[in-house]
């Protein structure tokens, strides 16, 4: 069954792109229906588990000679981010209810990006995993390239590069793995089981985790990130920082740290301090926290500010992810869903309630708009959103950055402190862009004399699914979690468990 | 004597029928179509030209053969014969891009010298005889360098093909020198003879000069840097479907040539090129070639404004990493070879096809004539995104798949080709930037004026055929494959 959700993106994709010109309204619903199939079969499936062990989807042969197959599957951790994906893109079609230029286009290359994305998540053969990979960069570029605004020519041409070069260092891994491991299987499940030599994984591991944690934001290649997002028009920065991130830090996981555990041994030496790829990937995600936070501290435009705050909050999953602890680890996993939704969510608010009506994003000038007033809706939104994704309890984030402080204090216990001044410049940031973007001082002159249409009940509908799914798991965490927790003990990451140090 | 000839006949009945199609076109043109409109003598010649090459492949397909004549003038394999039946196909699929040009009266010449260049390139991959190696390289080039010289009002057309014939002739030169001295050191022009009697012996200094002038010949064939500056100025100047066959076809064959004669021919001279365990042979040498063409085909690439430039050098940057494959020699690798240059083919020839409906209806071929296409012709633009998302590597297209295989081929022959395969996915992802050019400017940039491009169907029908086709064998590469 949720091998469909691949299928119907992409059948929805290809049947808007042949679909007549002119039309406005058919393609949105089009898209809808596609989105709304996704999340309902992911939802239906998700249910239907009861734990989060691998199931096969489908798995035949591809090319027999080469031993590839197209081998689908998913354990919990692939439902949570199918879950997410299916969340954030009928999200995502609702806040863009308004596109009306080239509207086929834009959501023929929105739903081929969904199942691009979905195909990542689902992938259980190395190679077709990297297929649905690459397939997914092309539509953001002209996601952005064609419907953005600030600079978009060259925010998506770097996205685009960035990406690229990212998946040609992951490609190198790939075939080195493949040809490795005796050039006869790329199945995920055979390949974690294969004991690649050590030198060989000191070398693959740090190549193909860079190669993923550049789409995931890892410090100091996110540029793209922030340039990216705020040239991205609504619903392609929703994505972006919604899932596409997370495609990166998914193969991070799934492939660099399931395949090559080793690669996080000891070097048995120290150089600058540094004594595994481990502890440097550690520091750089904990830079990403506190640089991060920081730079969105001091931006102008409303939208940069969330675009940083992405880098930021990756960052937890990434430390999560080196932690090397169960409980860093499902953090990490549950860091990835809840910053899917809450990005999405602030990404929405800014992009297509504020700024689809007030056609500024400059913090000083939405100050004098009395946007709180104007704009209820919009601003209720923006305060629970900055609150969740400043982890006040109650809501996702809460959970999930503190599984991973928890796990960082177990495994580098003064990088706690520093990750902490990150949390609170996080809430400085928030504070300070709620504050001037819905509540400024009034101005003496033309008070709240501008009026913006009401905000849409699609825009209603889209920030209370993306809410109320961070209140679900901010309140019952147990949720997701029921099904993470079996998939991190399954026997593809036994290497990781069992690894020299740990 | 006479079974023999019968042999010989049997053996080579398709590029006989091609042979007799061509002189069909010339003559019927000539005896009853001198005073018809030329749409009819253009339909006339292209059905006949496509109905030809149709039958050569029936031939071929009805009575496979393996078999090899004299002393290994003609050796029929059913890898070769596949390839034939490729670069029928290719041929075929360029005479109908070709069918609407208007930058000739003489429609049936024109085809009938490109189906003479379709002999050279069938008698090119089934021999394995240095003195017909040479004779149909021959036949392909001089047919080549006419068609580039087709379009007789325009002065880059000419000038094209005067360069094309220049350094042509130069590197003809070179390469029989290179065969004339493998023939002095062995005393044999059949490639399997060569191989044995210079296996027995040392690494002879002399060999290594054959090595060097063979590939300086060869490389022009391929445009391989530094053989390469022929290529930008005949893919720019040339008529398009010209220059389609030159950078289809014409790879397509030169690569299996190149392919026979290093790795047949020159068995046991191989040497080595991994990182830190260089040995004399052919193999460094030809990983010097290969990392050059893709470092320099593909930053040229990214200054370039024409597309058909643009073309040039993205060619130079895919024969280094076909070179790769070469350099692995293997079996694998020779059909990972195969693959690659089969589906490139196909690939450019519909670029070319575009380019051509591009030049027809706005007058040139720079970045600035593509823009807004997507608005204007949306299915050609979908084939562009095809074709170019393909050649950039992006799967589930064929140039990603046969990227793939060529590496993965390249590693599990020979580890200490790492370096190579390293520096080629760093180049393809560097190529990503120019293909993304072509295409924001189809799909991004705004047209200059809105109304839609009326192409004729047939080139739609083609180019839509070989997009399926590059998205078809991208998606289940087994399809050719199993041919190989």
């Amino acid at each position: 069954m949720l091998a469909w959700t691949i299928y119907i993106s992409f059948g929805g994709a290809l049947l808007l792109m042949l679909l007549p010109k002119g039309s406005v309204r058919a393609p949105r619903i089009i898209a809808l229906l596609a989105a709304l199939a996704g999340l309902a079969i992911a939802v239906a499936e998700f249910v239907k588990r009861p734990s989060g062990e691998l199931v096969t989807v489908v798995q035949v042969s591809w090319m027999r000679s080469l031993g590839l197959e197209y081998h689908l599957a998913a354990d919990g951790i692939s439902l949570t981010l199918v879950l997410l994906t299916g969340i954030v893109a009928v999200a995502g079609v609702l806040f863009s209810w308004n596109i009306e230029r080239r509207a086929n286009e834009f959501f023929a290359f929105y739903l081929a990006l969904i199942g691009g994305v979905y195909g990542v998540f689902l992938s259980f053969d190395l190679l077709l995993l990297f297929v649905f990979y690459e397939i997914a960069i092309v539509p953001k570029y002209f996601l952005i390239a064609i419907w953005g605004s600030t600079r978009r020519e060259y925010a998506a041409m770097k996205l685009a590069l960035y990406s690229f070069v990212g998946s040609a260092m992951v490609l190198i891994g790939l075939i080195a793995a493949y040809v490795v491991a005796g050039a006869r299987t790329m199945d995920l499940v055979q390949l974690s089981q294969f004991p690649f030599p050590v030198h060989f994984q000191m070398w693959a591991f740090p190549l193909v985790f860079v190669g993923f944690g550049i789409l995931a934001g890892l410090w100091p290649f996110h540029t793209w990130a922030p340039t990216g997002h705020v040239a991205a028009p609504t619903a392609a920065s929703m994505l972006l920082a919604g899932v596409v991130m997370k495609l990166g830090a998914y193969g991070c996981l799934r492939v660099a740290m399931m395949l090559f555990p080793r690669g996080l041994d000891p070097w048995g030496f120290h150089v600058l301090g540094f004594g595994s790829w481990r502890e440097v990937f550690a520091l750089l995600a904990l830079i990403g926290i506190v640089y991060g936070a920081m730079v969105a501290l001091v931006q102008k435009d409303f939208k940069f500010v969330v675009g940083y705050s992405s880098v930021s909050h990756m960052g937890f999953v990434l430390l999560g992810l080196m932690t090397l602890q169960q409980i860093g680890l499902d953090g990490a996993v549950l860091q990835m869903f809840s910053h899917g939704v809450l990005a999405g969510l602030l990404f929405a608010v800014v992009g297509r309630m504020v700024y689809d009506r007030t056609h500024t994003r400059d913090l000083a000038a939405l100050s004098k708009m009395h946007l709180g007033k104007v704009l209820p809706f919009a601003a209720a939104t923006f305060v629970l959103a900055g609150m969740a994704s400043i982890g006040l309890p109650g809501f996702s984030g809460f959970v999930a950055e503190l599984q991973v402080l928890i796990g960082t204090w177990r495994a580098f216990p003064w990088f706690v402190v520093i990750a902490g001044v990150g949390i609170v410049i996080g809430i400085a940031y928030t504070w300070r862009a709620m504050q001037m973007a819905f509540f400024g001082a009034p101005s003496n002159s033309s008070v709240g004399a501008a009026t913006y249409p009401a905000i849409s009940i699609p825009e209603r509908i889209g920030a209370v699914l993306l809410l109320g799914a961070s209140i679900a798991v901010g309140l019952y965490p147990q949720l997701l979690l029921r099904v993470i927790i079996p998939a991190l003990h399954s026997p593809m990451f036994d290497g990781l468990w069992k690894g020299g140090v740990r | 004597m006479t079974a023999s000839y019968m042999e010989m006949w049997r053996l080579v009945a398709p590029e006989v029928i091609v042979v007799i199609t061509a002189l069909c076109v010339l003559s019927v043109d000539l005896a009853w179509l001198r005073d018809a409109e030329p749409r009819l003598r253009s339909t006339v010649a292209t059905l006949l030209s496509v109905a030809g090459c149709a039958v050569a492949i029936g031939w071929i397909l009805r009575a496979p053969l393996t078999a090899s004549f004299g002393d290994g003038v003609l050796v029929l394999s059913s890898v070769a014969q596949h390839v034939q039946i490729v670069l029928l196909v290719l041929t075929m699929l360029t005479v109908l891009l070709a069918s609407g040009a208007s930058f000739t009266r003489h429609i049936s010449e024109y085809l009938a010298l490109m189906l003479m260049a379709t002999v050279g390139m069938m008698l090119l991959v089934s021999t394995q005889n240095l003195l017909l190696i040479f004779l149909s390289l021959e036949l392909l080039s001089l047919s080549l360098y006419v068609l580039a010289a087709f379009d007789k009002r325009s002065a880059r057309s000419a000038e094209a093909a005067l360069k094309y014939f220049l350094f042509g002739a130069i590197s003809a030169a070179f390469l029989l020198f290179g065969f004339s001295l493998l023939y002095g050191l062995s005393n044999s022009t059949n490639l399997s003879t060569i191989a044995s009697t210079l296996q027995s012996a040392p690494l002879d200094p002399l060999l290594l000069v054959a090595i060097v002038m063979m590939l300086v010949g060869l490389g022009f064939k391929v445009a391989a840097a530094p053989f390469h500056f022929w290529a930008p100025d005949v893919y720019e100047g040339a008529p398009a479907s010209s220059a389609a066959l030159i950078a289809s076809g014409s790879k397509v064959a030169g690569f299996f040539i190149l392919y026979q004669v290093l790795v047949l021919g020159l068995a046991g001279a191989e040497g080595s090129s991994a990182w830190h365990g260089y040995a004399a042979g052919w193999m460094p040498v030809v990983a010097m070639v290969a990392a050059l063409s893709m470092v320099l085909g593909n930053l040229v690439a990214i200054t370039q404004t024409s597309v058909r430039r643009l073309l040039a050098y993205s060619a130079i940057g895919h024969a280094g990493y076909m070179l790769l494959a070469i350099l692995a020699h293997t079996n694998q690798s020779f059909s990972a070879l195969l693959y690659y240059a089969i589906t490139y083919a196909l690939t450019v020839l519909g670029a070319f096809g575009v380019v051509a409906v591009v030049e027809h209806e706005a007058g040139g071929d720079t970045l600035a004539h593509f823009a807004g296409l997507s608005r204007r012709a949306p299915l050609v633009s979908l084939c562009m995104l095809v074709f170019m998302l393909s050649l950039a590597g992006i799967p589930p297209l064929a140039g990603f798949f046969g990227k793939f295989y060529v590496f993965a081929s390249a590693l599990n022959a020979d580890h200490g080709l790492l370096w190579l395969v390293v520096l080629a996915i760093a180049m393809s992802a560097v190529s990503l930037y120019y293909y993304l050019k072509v295409l924001k400017s189809i799909y991004v940039g705004e047209p200059a004026d809105e109304a839609l491009v009326s192409v004729p169907v047939v080139q739609q029908v083609v180019l839509g055929l070989i997009a399926l086709g590059v998205v078809v064998l991208g998606c289940v590469p087994s399809l050719l494959l199993h041919w190989l």
